[in-house]
């Protein structure tokens, strides 16, 4: 892409790259680990078959464009099979005592982790994220993901809501194509886990570990139906989301699809849940650890190329340090390496798709439109591809379009502040509210600003850490219900 | 950002002079000191981590491969150490392979302040340094004059480079100006009678000063000292030198530079054996202090059996086989 | 030991496994040198079992608290993985444990089958609790003033059990498991008639990643090796399960655990059957509650 040669001053980086005498060689992950079949089926009781109307999609490497499958795509008459296949399989499932669905879920578990290079690579092609995130963040939390929804299965009498809990019915479940299996495991294992079937739509432009999940139901065993995978684009969620046989409701997206959904449901009995996109602020004191502060500023913006709904996509610094924390942040920037997400020495991969490309490129130009100041590194992008490299817009003001919309890219806006009032003020002054962080190493400080702080997880001298046993959901416009630990149970349960 | 010397040239002495009212009184040292931003070690350890899954194959590995080499300071410092052995060691140190000529040499020999003669006469003009530990190393615990005595004795021998320890109980008891004091006199007594200086690396024994704010701290005190090289450890406790606090002096002597003008090298050692390891370290000095550090003038590994590691994977990049330790030699 | 088909093709004679302590992830014969005779059911001899000896049981309490510090500084998720491998290696040797059990507990093999199900599930459902048990018993505490306050679980420490005399397996594992899954490290005196199935779990958790020390397993006399645990200065914690049928001896261990006031899980009629709650885990857990300053506010603003 073109858009990023713009504006690109020269750094006297510490780090001149190309030419430099330790230049890495090519580290590629062996592709020969994954398989991919040249077709994939829509999964609806245990087999996979083609969609009723015969319509099939094509995803591709965002890296290369090249086609990897091409996948059934799923339609209304598809949703209410596999509604009713999950549907008949509820009653027996939901029946089973819980610690033998925690068996199930503990195969599933261990059958991520035997196929987690596999698995990483396939994830690394279909979304375009480098494999070092895809094999040392995404894949261990899917495993733990399961493992510790497994150990819930027969121990919901001592989650607090009742002594016997019970399921809701068939969920119905909407996920995105930024953490494709992750997502899918935040979905799938705490439905499994209390007795709930499943119908999971995956995001159009990454079905592919969705599919490979379903052989993996398949290798442990899972009674047929109890996990229903239909690839699709927004018209089967929609449908999916609507259908009279679902009891539950949940979805990540981007806010206006999730209006969308509270707009459906309204006047009906199903459950809910929302995680939703977020404009995260990452607050540096003066006082900060600044060199651990650099790395999470770039971890919160730049890890999974800032297509994150919790990214920290506007920095709040001090102004007293504002210009040291900058001249780092710059200088770290010039050591990313942007490039072929499955070489091991990629930090940053391609963008998932031309429509998400356009919509950061847009935002970007209006970001320099309105004035704020623009700056990438100086980095060589791949002909073929998505790509985007990272950017930072500094003078932003609270008015600035980059410092309000979700760019959902690597993209950060940075913004001053004087006072702790006026971080926690500007922090708070988004319809959004998923997550924060705040960097200083004074701890009451943090405590303090953490208690204001209108956002679901607030992250201290840290960014982007997840676990599952971490509850994880937005205020506000970010949605509602979480997801993770105890309390990521009772979406799923009739409580 | 200020134009950069090198420690260890002529014009460094005013660049620190520059610095002299943070060093002016106990109390002037200690608030500078801590007003150094925090380490979270959390943190910290996370990066060095991070850094450390760096796949480095083909030809960076073999270009990694001889820059360690190059780096490695070779060690021995046995109170069994005899002339024989420091006579094999400089031997290896100028010619690692003796069936690829083409090898690096070491970029010195670190013996004892009684061994700087032989080493000194074995090595010739190899073009491979003689350094010596001197003040009482490796605790440290000797009055002053010894510490200087031993110092001087070590140059007067000969060593071309010569490593010091701090006095780790003044500096954890919060007298940072006597430690500041010790080196200023022990980068006196490395002077040669025609003016020359042996480099002084200056070791913190991280290992003892146990937190990371006390490692930041300490390579601050000791660049303002007039430390040519900042070194982590002696090698002789139970933690060495670690990616992470290796990473933190890197991130040191960068931020001293930027605001001095004053280049200063890092040595890690002790505990560095295998090439894996010590090809995580140059990626820790890449990926922080880049080209510029990436030297044996700036960067070096107190290392002994390292180089036997290093040679064998040297000998897999050039034969396509896994080599074993008969194939490498002993000393 | 009982093998039929030596007795039906007579061809070969069968290996005798020589039962071993295990201590610190070794499995040393008792210090003593002295061996009891262990029976089946109906009075068969089986094995010649350690006897263990004071010192072992002194062995034993240094080896946990060796492995307290890296098993209870472990992550949950950690602990929680290793406790599943310890099921799916029992899975693996499910038919030596039925057998085991069988002639230990004169289980009829269905029954006996059925017991080590249990006892492999038991492992499961404690598998699923390191990390969700500080969930269940810890937890914010809304204080008046401005003040985070957080209440955590912690293990207390090495814990002498005195395993169940009668359910040697089943209530062994529902006895041990619950103490090394919060992070507490064990020392576990077995049944004394029926040690058999308690030695054979060290094999198991000697190859399920467990460190070495994090259980520690006597055979022996009762009478002998608990007096020594329970008046042992480095020990923290007492589970009596196996003395639920002698008061005597659990009223004299219970006096000697106050020394140095040792956490004590008195004896009681248990159903090892049945699911178990999160008691044998609470009973052996610390909870340290941790305060700091959570700011209050400003402290300018411009008045003008």
């Amino acid at each position: 892409m073109t858009q990023t040669k713009k504006n690109q001053q020269p750094q006297p980086a510490a780090q001149p790259k190309p030419g430099s005498a330790f230049a890495y060689a090519p580290a590629p992950e062996s592709r020969s680990v994954v398989d991919i079949a040249p077709s994939y089926g829509l999964f609806i009781d245990g087999e996979f078959s083609d969609a009723a109307d015969g319509r099939v999609f094509k995803t591709v490497s965002p890296s290369s464009e090249e086609v990897l499958s091409e996948v059934a795509q799923a339609g209304e008459a598809d949703v209410d099979r596999a509604v009713r296949a999950a549907r008949k399989a509820f009653a027996s499932w939901s029946a089973l005592p819980g610690s033998e669905r925690a068996k199930y879920l503990f195969r599933i578990a261990r059958i991520v982790q035997e196929r987690s290079r596999e698995l990483a690579v396939l994830e690394s092609l279909d979304n375009g994220k480098p494999i070092r995130e895809t094999r040392d963040a995404d894949l261990p939390l899917v495993a733990a993901h399961f493992f510790y929804y497994a150990g819930w299965a027969d121990k919901l009498a001592h989650a607090g809501f009742g002594p016997a809990p019970r399921p809701l019915g068939v969920a119905g479940q909407v996920i995105p194509w930024n953490f494709p299996l992750l997502m899918l495991a935040w979905k799938i294992a705490p439905a499994l886990a209390t007795g709930n079937t499943v119908v999971l739509k995956p995001a159009e432009t990454t079905p592919l570990s969705a599919l490979f999940f379903a052989d993996i139901c398949r290798q442990a065993g899972l009674p047929k139906g109890v996990v229903n995978i239909l690839p699709g684009y927004g018209d089967a969620g929609a449908a999916l989301v609507a259908h009279e046989g679902v009891d539950k409701v949940a979805f990540t997206g981007s806010t206006a699809v999730g209006k969308q959904i509270a707009r459906t449901v309204a006047g009906g009995s199903k459950k809910l849940t929302l995680e939703l996109g977020g404009k995260g602020a990452n607050i540096v004191f003066d006082d900060a650890p600044i060199d651990q502060a650099v790395e999470g500023i770039v971890n919160g913006i730049f890890f999974n190329q800032g297509q994150v709904c919790c990214a920290g996509s506007r920095l709040l610094v001090q102004e007293s340090v504002a210009d040291e924390v900058l001249d780092a942040l710059k200088r770290r920037l010039s050591t990313l390496r942007v490039g072929d997400p499955l070489d091991k020495n990629t930090d940053i991969g391609a963008i998932n798709s031309a429509e998400q490309l356009a919509r950061i490129t847009a935002l970007a130009e209006a970001g320099e439109a309105e004035g704020a100041e623009r700056w990438s590194p100086a980095c060589e992008l791949p002909s073929a591809g998505y790509w985007f490299a990272p950017t930072l817009f500094t003078g932003v003001t609270q008015a600035h379009r980059v410092a309000r919309e979700e760019i959902f890219g690597p993209v950060l806006s940075v913004l001053t502040f004087r006072t702790p009032a006026e971080a926690v003020e500007k922090a708070n002054n988004t319809p959004y509210g998923l997550s924060a962080g705040i960097w200083t190493e004074k701890g009451s400080r943090i405590l303090s600003v953490a208690n204001q702080l209108r956002a679901g997880v607030v992250w201290a001298n840290t960014f982007n850490k997840f676990d599952p046993t971490s509850p994880f959901g937005g205020y506000k416009e970010s949605g509602f219900g979480r997801e993770g630990g105890r309390h990521g149970l009772e979406a799923y349960l009739d409580v | 950002m200020p134009t950069t010397v090198p420690a260890h040239g002529p014009d460094a002495a005013a660049r620190l002079a520059s610095m002299a009212d943070v060093t002016a009184s106990d109390a002037a040292l200690r608030r500078f000191l801590h007003g150094l931003p925090g380490v979270d070690a959390v943190g910290l350890e996370a990066r060095a981590a991070s850094l450390g899954t760096r796949s480095i194959k083909t030809t960076a590995k073999a270009y990694a491969i001889d820059l360690a080499i190059s780096m490695i300071d070779l060690t021995t410092l046995e109170g069994a150490d005899t002339p024989g052995k420091v006579r094999a060691l400089s031997a290896k140190g100028v010619n690692p392979d003796p069936t690829d000529r083409t090898t690096p040499r070491v970029a010195a020999i670190c013996v004892y302040p009684d061994m700087v003669a032989t080493a000194k006469e074995a090595l010739g003009d190899s073009g491979v340094h003689v350094a010596s530990v001197a003040t009482a190393f490796p605790a440290g615990r000797a009055a002053l004059p010894v510490k200087l005595a031993d110092t001087a004795d070590a140059v007067a021998a000969g060593a071309d480079e010569v490593d010091m320890v701090i006095d780790r109980g003044a500096f954890l008891a919060g007298r940072y100006l006597k430690v500041f004091e010790e080196i200023k006199a022990v980068r006196e007594a490395c002077r040669r009678p025609d003016g020359s200086s042996a480099h002084l690396k200056v070791i913190f024994e991280n290992g003892e000063l146990a937190t990371y704010d006390n490692i930041r701290r300490a390579s601050w005190l000791g660049m303002l000292a007039g430390a040519d090289f900042i070194k982590t450890s002696t090698g002789k406790v139970a933690v060495n030198a670690t990616p992470a606090n290796t990473l933190l002096m890197l991130e040191a002597v960068r931020d001293f530079r930027a605001a001095t003008g004053v280049q200063v090298g890092v040595k890690p050692a002790g505990g560095i054996r295998t090439s894996k390891d010590a090809i995580k370290f140059l990626v820790l000095v890449n990926e922080t202090v880049g080209d510029e550090w990436l030297s044996n003038e700036w960067f070096r590994f107190g290392a002994s059996s390292l180089l036997n590691d290093l040679l064998m994977q040297r000998q897999k990049l050039s034969t396509g086989r896994y080599s074993g330790p008969d194939y490498v030699t002993v000393d | 030991m009982s093998d039929k088909s030596e007795k039906a093709e007579a061809v070969r004679l069968s290996v005798f496994k020589t039962y071993k302590l295990f201590v610190g992830g070794k499995f040393p014969r008792s210090e003593s040198g002295r061996v009891y005779e262990v029976t089946d059911a109906k009075g068969k001899w089986l094995a010649n079992a350690p006897q263990s000896s004071r010192k072992d049981a002194r062995d034993a309490v240094s080896a946990a608290r060796k492995a307290f510090a890296g098993w209870s500084g472990a992550t949950a998720y950690n602990r929680g993985q290793i406790l599943y491998r310890v099921a799916e290696m029992l899975e693996g040797r499910r038919e030596q444990f039925v057998r085991e059990v069988g002639e230990a507990e004169g289980l009829s093999k269905s029954k006996a089958a059925a017991v080590v199900d249990a006892a492999i599930d038991r492992w499961v459902w404690y598998a699923g609790w390191t990390d969700k048990i500080a969930q269940v018993v810890g937890g914010a505490n809304p204080v008046a003033g401005p003040y985070f306050n957080l209440s955590s679980p912690e293990p207390t420490g090495v814990v002498a059990v005195v395993a169940p005399q009668e359910s040697s397996f089943l209530g062994l594992v529902s006895v041990v498991a619950p103490v090394i899954a919060t992070g507490n490290t064990a020392v576990v005196v077995t049944s004394e008639r029926a040690p058999l199935p308690a030695l054979s779990l060290g094999e198991v958790l000697a190859t399920s990643d467990l460190p070495g020390g994090v259980v520690n397993i006597l055979s022996g006399r009762t009478s002998e090796v608990a007096p020594t645990l329970a008046a042992h200065m480095d020990v923290n914690a007492l589970d009596l399960a196996g003395t639920v049928d002698d008061a005597a001896l659990a009223k004299e261990l219970e006096i000697a655990a106050a020394d140095n006031l040792k956490r004590v899980l008195r004896p009681q009629a248990v159903d090892w059957a049945a699911e178990p709650g999160t008691d044998r885990m609470t009973a052996f857990l610390e909870t340290k509650t941790v305060w700091h300053p959570a700011g209050a506010g400003a402290a300018s603003g411009s008045a003008y």
